[in-house]
């Protein structure tokens, strides 16, 4: 994969760690906290395992404590992607 | 026996119950299964279980994970977690809980678990074996443990108030109850008390296989005898029971109509055996306790719920412990487990729920496939046919492997 997209993401998250009862992930969630979406800190632990996993890249702790949006995460993912 | 305030004040009353059984999801198809002495035992289907010594389990059929459980807390939680998690949002229905109305710090969870996720633990060994420790998931550090049913019901309902588990395995679902008592009596106002269980994966099952008392028969109508001359062990099962315990002021003052209340209840411990000499049992004096707590005597009780093991020598050992107190046959005793297998932390909890609604509805459920008492136990077993009449008072009974005991009184609210 050469590109990763919101789209990407959202199957992500729904994949490994649910969707809680309250969220629309189809919606508008670019830019609104994985806090806020009801995702905690183990959550976006998994999150990050399953991305590492599919895409082979490796992403270090303290980049996963700056990606506080889903849309952080595609852009951090993509920086990696395209210097890898 | 008459009752004072001073003794019925501080006895809690069960409004709501909650049911996850292998013969029947929800109260009334459990109810109606145990009556109608349906057996939920059959084939293991959960995995292939073919080359393992035992092949038949009470299973809870038609549960659909994904029908009761929202994905964000499905995927953090073994199966086990969800048939508890079921069970009590069932039970806060029947009791007519609203707990969003309620002081988050007045509502209590305390429930029983004898193995944890195990089905959900051996998931992430198998990724740790087969791909490397980056691909075990996170929720294994939360899903596997002994408090986790505990804890995500207080979560789910944002019950705030003391919580708990208690792992003394069979003996659990009684063991929970009485500490439910203990929160109301120091000021919770609501406690979701009970427990579930459920191992039948793989490893689950090789950890139940150690004790050496699981029933190796294929035969789903003979493979878990207790009391008979043919008893040949237990058949192991999954689920269980939640219930609602409130002190007898806050329930009457919502107007609630309590199934029974507890009163009486004892845990004893048994010492560990000697070489050469025969195993000693402290059941009875659980019992004796339990009665004398409830200010009752043995006349005054209506039916016995067994904790029914199956393995001969314990079967002797527990209707010693019931003739001793009531006198040889001269009490019903049942053992509805029988149709589910034995649940664990699940068990004596189905079993509090089971005599509750004999209470209810002032009938004995039966213990099915038992044919001949092996010598010895000389009890009245209820046997095939539910036996009407009333039931005021119930003793319920739950041995937990490596010694515990525990005897609960329930009687009519």
């Amino acid at each position: 994969m050469t590109h990763f997209d919101l789209d990407d993401m959202r199957r992500i998250m729904s994949g490994c760690a649910g969707v809680p009862e309250t969220v629309d992930l189809a919606g508008d969630i670019g830019h609104t906290t994985f806090v806020d979406l009801g995702y905690d800190s183990l959550a976006v632990l998994e999150m990050t395992a399953r991305i590492q996993q599919e895409l082979g890249i490796r992403i270090p702790d303290d980049a996963v404590d700056d990606m506080k949006t889903p849309q952080a995460a595609v852009d951090y993912v993509n920086r990696r992607l395209t210097t890898a | 026996m008459t009752h004072t305030t001073d003794h019925t004040t501080d006895r809690p009353v069960i409004t709501g119950i909650g049911i996850t059984a292998p013969n029947g999801l929800g109260t009334h198809a459990y109810w109606q299964a145990t009556l109608d002495g349906k057996s939920g035992i059959g084939p293991i289907t959960r995995f292939d279980a073919e080359r393992y010594p035992v092949r038949l389990a009470g299973e809870v059929t038609g549960f659909d994970d994904t029908e009761h459980i929202p994905s964000r807390i499905a995927v953090q939680t073994d199966h086990w977690s969800h048939l508890g998690l079921t069970a009590a949002d069932m039970a806060l229905t029947d009791a007519g809980i609203d707990p969003t109305t309620l002081p988050e710090y007045e509502m209590a969870v305390v429930t029983a678990s004898s193995s944890g996720g195990t089905e959900f633990g051996q998931r992430e060994i198998e990724k740790l074996w087969a791909q490397g420790p980056q691909y075990v998931g996170v929720y294994q550090s939360i899903a596997w443990f002994y408090a986790a049913t505990t804890g995500q019901i207080s979560i789910r309902h944002g019950m705030r108030g003391p919580c708990g588990v208690i792992c003394t395995e069979q003996a659990g679902g009684l063991d929970v109850t009485a500490h439910a008592r203990r929160l109301l009596n120091n000021g919770a106002r609501v406690v979701v008390t009970g427990g579930t269980d459920a191992s039948l994966c793989p490893y689950g099952l090789v950890a139940q296989l150690s004790t050496g008392h699981l029933s190796t028969r294929d035969d789903p109508e003979h493979a878990y005898l207790p009391f008979d001359t043919d008893a040949c062990g237990y058949i192991p099962g999954e689920g269980g029971a939640m219930l609602i315990a409130e002190t007898p002021a806050t329930a009457h003052a919502r107007g609630a109509r309590p199934y029974g209340a507890l009163a009486g209840y004892a845990a004893t411990f048994d010492p560990r055996p000697r070489p050469g000499e025969p195993p000693l049992s402290n059941l009875r004096r659980a019992i004796t306790t339990a009665l004398h707590q409830a200010h009752l005597t043995p006349a005054d009780i209506d039916v016995v719920f067994a904790d029914a093991l199956g393995v001969p020598a314990h079967d002797r050992q527990e209707a010693h412990a019931i003739t001793t107190v009531f006198g040889p046959c001269a009490v019903p005793v049942t053992a509805p487990k029988t149709m589910t297998g034995r649940l664990y932390a699940g068990g004596a909890a189905l079993d509090l729920a089971t005599a509750l609604l004999a209470i209810r509805d002032g009938v004995i459920p039966p213990t099915t496939g038992v044919r001949a008492l092996a010598p010895g136990c000389d009890i009245d077993l209820v046997r095939n046919t539910p036996r009407d009449g009333p039931v005021r008072n119930a003793l319920i009974l739950a041995r937990g492997h490596g010694g515990f005991n525990a005897a609960c009184v329930l009687t009519t609210p």
